[in-house]
């Protein structure tokens, strides 16, 4: 395998901005005074949030804790069409975001699958009015593609359903997006532990989006720090070129020559056999 | 009588929006509206008043994936 090419700082770039973290993190599911902890032991840099009808008389708003120079990724979760999606993508700028907005769109509430059909047609309308946008989908190459011609600064297919902590299920499927694709391809949904996370960098894919695997963990802080350090290394094995599979049989590690045989070793050691 | 994230709220004609956020207790730089569908920016709050059988959305940020 070749080595790509190491860049000295290895940059994450989406929709003109750069980021040196490839983790972002959703804030789904656990208690407002983890979250402070939680995104700086992940040293994200992106950070999901939902929009909903406000709560009144001061209780705590979820912005409060989150980290100064953050960026906001408000998702349009709720939303069952594209005007939906658009309607919550517009009221989440009103609010004050940036331009961010990760289009989540579905019509199944059993399994969550994202409508695909849908999120191409709120891409287009949302990529019009200047959003960034970063549309979840299931892992199709024609509607990749459709996206990338929508506007879409990336695309994030799915490994499993949202909040099954399944892993790579769609793992073949995502490598087709990351090889024909010129978009950051970030991997979202279903993705529990961290070797999942590094594996998906490995494949190359740009990033790595994860909540539930991190909200039921047993130490919530702990386990975004296990999901930085997996995504780093997977990003860097990618990076490095990882090594040829032998599909059958096996390949010395240690030289072929110069065993110890009857008491003596054998003269003339000769260089590993590739 | 107008409709505020779904429920029916009194005596609220004629106040603007500004004047209904405080009322209701919302932290005005952490939400957005809509009246009847309609976004109304934050610069125009004071001006934009509220009429008998407006529906309106106050929204924020939440947790979420």
């Amino acid at each position: 395998m070749k080595n790509r090419k190491q860049e000295k700082n290895d940059k994450f770039i989406l929709g003109g901005h750069e980021f040196t973290s490839r983790f972002i993190l959703g804030s789904g599911k656990y208690s407002l005074d983890l979250i402070r902890a939680s995104v700086q032991q992940a040293g994200a840099q992106i950070i999901t949030l939902a929009l909903r009808r406000a709560n009144q008389d001061g209780r705590a708003n979820i912005l409060d804790y989150i980290p100064e120079g953050v960026t906001l990724l408000p998702n349009t979760s709720g939303a069952r069409n594209a005007d939906e999606a658009v309607r919550i993508a517009r009221l989440s700028r009103e609010v004050g975001c940036g331009d961010f907005v990760k289009i989540e769109i579905m019509r199944d509430t059993k399994y969550l699958l994202p409508d695909n059909y849908e999120t191409v047609k709120a891409t287009e309308l949302l990529a019009k009015e200047g959003f960034i946008v970063m549309p979840y989908m299931y892992p199709d190459l024609n509607t990749a593609r459709d996206l990338r011609e929508a506007g879409a600064a990336s695309i994030m297919p799915l490994a499993a359903p949202i909040g099954s902590n399944k892993g790579l299920c769609t793992k073949e499927f995502i490598q087709i997006l990351i090889d024909e694709i010129d978009l950051p391809v970030i991997v979202d949904a279903g993705i529990g532990k961290p070797s999942e996370a590094c594996a998906a960098m490995e494949m190359g894919a740009a990033a790595i989006m994860a909540n539930t695997g991190i909200a039921t963990a047993g130490d919530i802080p702990a386990m975004a720090e296990a999901f930085k350090l997996a995504i780093e290394a997977g990003r860097k094995a990618y990076l490095a070129g990882t090594g040829r599979v032998l599909e059958r049989g096996g390949s010395a590690s240690s030289p072929l020559t110069g065993y110890i045989q009857d008491g003596s070793v054998k003269e003339g050691n000769k260089s590993y056999e590739e | 009588m107008v409709t505020i994230n779904g429920e029916k709220r009194e005596d609220c004609e004629g106040l603007s929006v500004t004047e209904m956020l405080k009322r209701e207790g919302y932290e005005t730089s952490r939400i957005a509206i809509e009246i009847n569908g309609v976004i109304i920016s934050k610069k125009e709050f004071n001006e934009t008043l509220l009429h008998s059988g407006d529906s309106i959305e106050v929204v924020s940020f939440v947790g979420g994936g």
